[in-house]
């Protein structure tokens, strides 16, 4: 079943040189359970192409389905909607909140939509990624690969279906980036969720089932690796 | 919704500590306190002066008529409908003798009830103050003043006639509170019941005396019925009311009431200005926030909710909180005022606390709505990429959203359309200027690099690289500095202009009745008492019976109820050949030495107002059966609050001097001198002494007791101003902390860094200071002139105070507040931000 299908998406920008087109034309689809990786030299438009994908941008032309819905057809509070039921994030600053423990850190995207028994969930996920112990600790007294542990674990709390994650191990060093990698995966499979990573780690690259390059906005290559 | 809410107060909790959270809640605090102390205090004084000037008429309000009034008359029955308390006086003039002494006396009966308003005093012999009693004479008995007792030579507890009627004179009148002052009081009183008055049998048809109705009551029902009154009384009755009956008392508490209400807008102002910078301040920090929370699925209704209810929490806390330290700032000045407020006042009012809370409100709903409407549309992608930003709002929300919410809450607190038209002009110019020399400023900042040292030139180049933010500062602290130079002014001027105006020897007492031979031994009398040759001023009756020849019963003009007072009752006519103390022409001119030779006359503006007079108009008066005729030469402003002897009409000398008249002075005695003037009393019989010390003590404490107030609420807009300063700092905490780890990572030193930003900070704050100075001079001389009518002195020491003080004030705030931000170690600013 596809969860994930974008057509002729293309994404202009304004900047000082003129109107800058920055993603085209791109057309792909994905499965249920699937996994691709998206890489590219810096400045190809990954994340930009990924926050199409995921509903937080909207492309200039073009359309997406996600999760069986045309995204590009709603209006932000739809595509919030859409994105609190199905997606899931993980960013590479991590992006949690400073003045929330990590156990809240996980509980807000419950809270959002004020799912019952948000407590207990939160607890599952952080043990989920072997962080119970730390459940009250604030983000800053956390290691950054902690850090993006507990951003994990938020990501999987509500169970997505689908789940991006744009340079999960862009800041940590190489042995701690790979665990992440391995808690990312193992995830996956066992959550069975659908992952679109951006990632510059090849070795990263390479666990995903999809490999799908890009160049200065156009989609290069889209290999099937297993 | 109520997960929502959940959120949003759990969030809060998270949030408390947050710098701009603590500075809103104090910006609401200080806002709410300064305008409820001001409400609570402004409404409770005002009664209370209401009251004191009520004192004057023993009542709210008189009706005056020259024949006798019903008892229970149509006036009364709808007095009781209204529940007004009703008093009766009848008095009327008579000699009365002891042997071969006489003296002409004032005959008051009155009926229970009286005095409606004050007290009256006795005293058991001729030199006490007496003391206040709630009695009144018995049928049979009187009160009689000193002066009867002293004059005739009687002592107290002996029976006087008045006229057939046999009265024990059982206690000394000390004061009652309509005794009036001045020439009301000519004749001493005696106080009788009002039901021995017919037994006296002297009031037959036609004779000359004054039957008064008092009544008391609520204000708004006094109102009630005045206007009533006004209606149905016949044209030969006079109501007067409290508020003609005191102008002194009235235009002091005008003016500290119109320097309160400014006060408190500006103090609002400035809260204002602090609710909004931390507001934006608090849309910046909640952005990436709010960015990730719309990632995980928020609606912008949710965040918008979110973020609208924790501001919204936090400024009714504030305002609780204010709202309880407003009335404690109100019991503060009630204490100072205690002295001065006579019996018990009226509680505060719990409107006031509503007016509190919903200040807070309005202003957050006005200030902070336009960033929270712009933080609601934060792109969610801004979690991919740190740069994005929502797009900026409509200027149209962004301007008229704190407008509108300025305007309300400035009526809430002054209810006064042009003076808040005023404010909102001066307020928009102001903003303008700033704002466009703020931009000016800080473009000249980009091209002056060269100068000394490299601290000073990173301060100066940070005030240009800030660019915007440098012009919010500049234009935030103008306008702050602005609000407090110009209240400190204008406070420095009323109370210059209250002291000027009683100063410590301002007259206590007056002299009567006294003939030109007596002048002399009079003033050596007068010496010997530490009184330095007063001036005389003399003075005749006479009545106006036609202006350009044309008789008043003929005169076309309608008049009002002084109008005709003026016409119906005897003028007192002077003469001089200089211009009197406390006057000043405003048309025509005074005479000299050559033009005073021909009859003319200089009128008052009160009179030439009522009447309608223009110069040149013919005056024809009636003096003891002479008729004067006399061209209106000049118009003169009085100021009557000088306590000396100053006339409505004066003519030239030479016109009147044929007639018999008598001269008035006045002049300050000391307290041991006081003493003597009983002997004046007694060596010159003929001489009415009146003592007006007790009056113009009052009026001064009432000055000092106002200008006290109009400090201590002056200290509210201080703080609301360092809120602003405060507020200010905050906003660009979070980049100064990142840019001072980068610029010491790179290897300033501590010094070098705190230089800079005390550079940037005293550049900046010298600039407001300097354009607060000059904004606050131009409105400083408005207000003086047109809305408190004091004089007022421009002086250079604003613009030396408002540079100086803002330089070093801004440059100290500045350097405290950011002194953190340098001395972190770079390595934490770095990894957290
Ligand atoms: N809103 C925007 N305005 C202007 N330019 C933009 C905007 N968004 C993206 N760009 C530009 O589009 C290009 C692609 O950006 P994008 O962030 O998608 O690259 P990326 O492949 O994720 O790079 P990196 O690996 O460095 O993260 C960049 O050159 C970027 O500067
Ligand atoms: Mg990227």
């Amino acid at each position: 079943m596809t969860v994930l299908e974008a057509r002729k998406v293309s994404k202009q920008v304004s900047s000082p040189e003129g109107v800058l087109t920055i993603v085209h034309d791109i057309s792909f689809a994905m499965n249920g359970g699937d996994s691709v990786a998206v890489v590219g030299a810096s400045g190809a438009g990954k994340s930009t192409l990924l926050a199409i994908l995921a509903g937080l941008d909207t492309p200039s032309s073009g359309q997406v389905w996600l999760d069986g819905q045309e995204i590009t057809g709603l209006d932000e509070d739809g595509r919030a909607a859409v994105r609190s039921r199905s997606v899931g994030f993980v960013f590479q600053a991590f992006h949690l909140v400073q003045s929330l423990t990590a156990l809240e850190n996980v509980m807000l995207p419950l809270e959002l939509t004020a799912v019952t028994g948000a407590k207990a969930k939160a607890r599952a996920a952080l043990s989920a990624v072997g962080l119970e112990a730390r459940a009250n600790h604030y983000p800053s007294q956390l290691s950054g690969g902690e850090q993006q542990r507990v951003a994990i674990a938020r990501a999987f709390v509500n169970k997505p279906v689908i789940l991006f994650a744009d340079e999960p191990t862009g800041n940590l060093d190489t042995t701690t980036g790979s665990k992440i990698a391995d808690l990312l995966f193992s995830l996956n499979e066992s959550t069975n969720t659908t992952l679109v990573l951006v990632t510059h780690d090849r070795s990263v690259a390479q666990r995903c089932k999809r490999l799908i390059e890009l160049d200065s906005g156009h989609l290069l290559s889209d290999l099937r690796l297993r | 919704m109520i997960p929502m809410v959940v959120f949003a107060l759990k969030a809060l909790g998270r949030e408390a500590r947050a710098g701009e959270l603590k500075i809103l809640f104090a910006a609401i605090v200080v806002a709410v306190t300064a305008v409820t102390a001001v409400a609570f205090f402004t409404s409770r004084v005002s009664d209370a002066f209401m009251q004191q000037a009520a004192e004057v008429l023993a009542a709210d309000l008189r009706l005056e008529s020259g024949r006798p009034l019903e008892i229970n008359n149509s006036y009364t029955a709808k007095a009781h409908e209204l529940g007004l308390r009703v008093a009766r006086t009848t008095s009327f003039s008579t000699v009365l003798f002891n042997g071969e002494t006489s003296q002409l006396t004032s005959i008051v009966g009155v009926s229970d009830g009286y005095p409606l308003r004050g007290t009256l005093r006795i005293a058991n012999d001729l030199e006490g103050l007496g003391i206040a009693t709630m009695e009144l004479p018995q049928p049979g008995e009187a009160w009689a003043d000193a002066r009867i007792l002293g004059l005739l030579g009687i002592p107290l507890g002996a029976s006087i006639r008045v006229g057939s009627l046999s009265v024990r004179i059982t206690h000394v009148l000390a004061y009652r509170p309509d005794q009036g002052t001045m020439f009301s009081a000519l004749a001493p009183t005696l106080l009788l019941a009002e039901s021995d008055i017919p037994n006296t049998h002297l009031l037959l048809d036609g004779s000359r005396a004054t039957w008064t109705l008092l009544y008391a009551g609520a204000a708004h029902d006094i109102a009630q019925f005045q206007t009533w009154l006004h209606t149905y009384k016949s044209a030969s009755e006079r109501l007067v009311a409290v508020s003609e009956s005191s102008e002194q008392l009235q235009r002091t508490l005008e003016r500290a009431t119109r320097f309160l209400q400014l006060a408190s807008l500006s103090t609002l102002l400035l809260a204002a200005i602090a609710v909004a910078l931390t507001a934006r301040r608090y849309s910046q920090r909640q952005m990436s926030t709010i960015a990730l929370m719309k990632s995980l699925g928020a609606t912008q209704r949710f965040v918008f909710y979110v973020t609208a209810l924790q501001l919204f929490v936090t400024a009714f806390i504030g305002a609780i909180v204010g709202i309880v330290f407003g009335w404690m700032a109100q019991s503060g000045l009630m204490w100072l005022m205690q002295d001065l407020i006579p019996t018990s006042m009226p509680p505060p009012r719990v409107a006031t606390a509503g007016l509190g809370l919903a200040v807070a409100l309005i202003t957050l709903l006005g200030f902070a709505l336009p960033p929270l409407l712009r933080l609601r549309n934060t792109p969610p992608a801004r979690v991919l990429r740190q740069t994005l930003e929502p797009a900026p709002l409509s200027s149209l929300i962004n301007y008229s959203s704190p407008l509108l919410a300025f305007s309300v809450v400035s009526y809430l607190l002054v209810r006064d359309w042009l003076l808040i038209g005023y404010a909102l002009c001066g307020l928009f110019c102001v903003a303008v200027i700033f704002g466009l020399a703020g931009t000016l400023f800080v473009r000249m900042t980009t091209k002056v690099r060269g100068v000394a040292g490299v601290a000073w030139r990173y301060g100066i180049s940070n005030i240009g690289r800030r660019g915007g933010e440098s012009v919010v500062h500049i234009a935030a602290f103008g306008l702050g500095f602005a609000a407090l130079l110009l209240l400190s002014v204008i406070r420095g001027e009323l109370v210059s202009d209250w002291q000027r105006s009683l100063p410590r020897d301002t007259p206590n007492h007056f002299l009567f009745n006294i003939s030109e031979t007596q002048i002399t031994p009079l003033n050596e009398m007068l010496a010997s008492y530490g009184v330095s040759l007063p001036a005389y001023a003399p003075w005749v009756r006479a009545r106006l019976v036609a202006i350009n020849g044309i008789s008043m019963q003929s005169q076309p003009r309608a008049l009002t109820e002084r109008g005709r007072a003026f016409v119906e009752r005897e003028q007192n006519l002077s003469w001089s050949s200089k211009l009197p103390l406390d006057n000043q022409v405003t048309a025509g001119a005074w005479w000299n030495d050559n033009s005073q030779s021909s009859p003319q006359v200089s009128v008052a503006t009160e009179f030439k107002d009522e009447l309608g007079l223009k110069l040149n108009d013919v005056l024809t008066f009636d003096v003891a059966g002479e008729t004067v005729n006399a061209p209106v030469t000049s118009i003169r402003k009085v100021r009557w609050d000088g306590f000396r002897p100053n006339f409505f009409l004066v003519f030239p000398p030479g016109v009147l001097d044929s007639m018999t008249g008598t001269f008035m002075t006045s002049f300050y005695v000391t307290h041991e001198g006081r003493k003597g003037l009983s002997h004046v009393a007694r060596a010159f019989p003929n001489i009415t002494v009146l003592d007006v010390g007790k009056i113009v003590d009052q009026i001064r404490g009432l000055m000092e007791r106002a200008a006290l107030a109009v400090q201590y609420v002056f200290v509210f807009t201080v703080l609301a101003g360092v809120m602003v300063l405060l507020s200010a700092l905050e906003g660009s905490r979070d980049a100064r902390l990142y840019e001072a780890a980068i610029v010491r990572a790179l290897g300033a030193s501590r010094r070098t860094l705190l230089t800079a930003v005390a550079v940037e900070f005293a550049v900046i704050g010298a600039l407001a200071g300097v354009l607060a100075a000059g904004a606050a001079g131009i409105a400083g001389w408005f207000i003086a002139k047109h809305l408190l009518g004091v004089a007022y002195h421009f002086s250079g020491a604003l613009w030396i105070l408002g540079g100086g003080g803002g330089g070093l004030l801004v440059g100290m705030i500045g350097l405290l507040a950011t002194r953190s931000v340098v001395s972190s170690p770079p390595s934490m600013a770095l990894r957290g931000h």
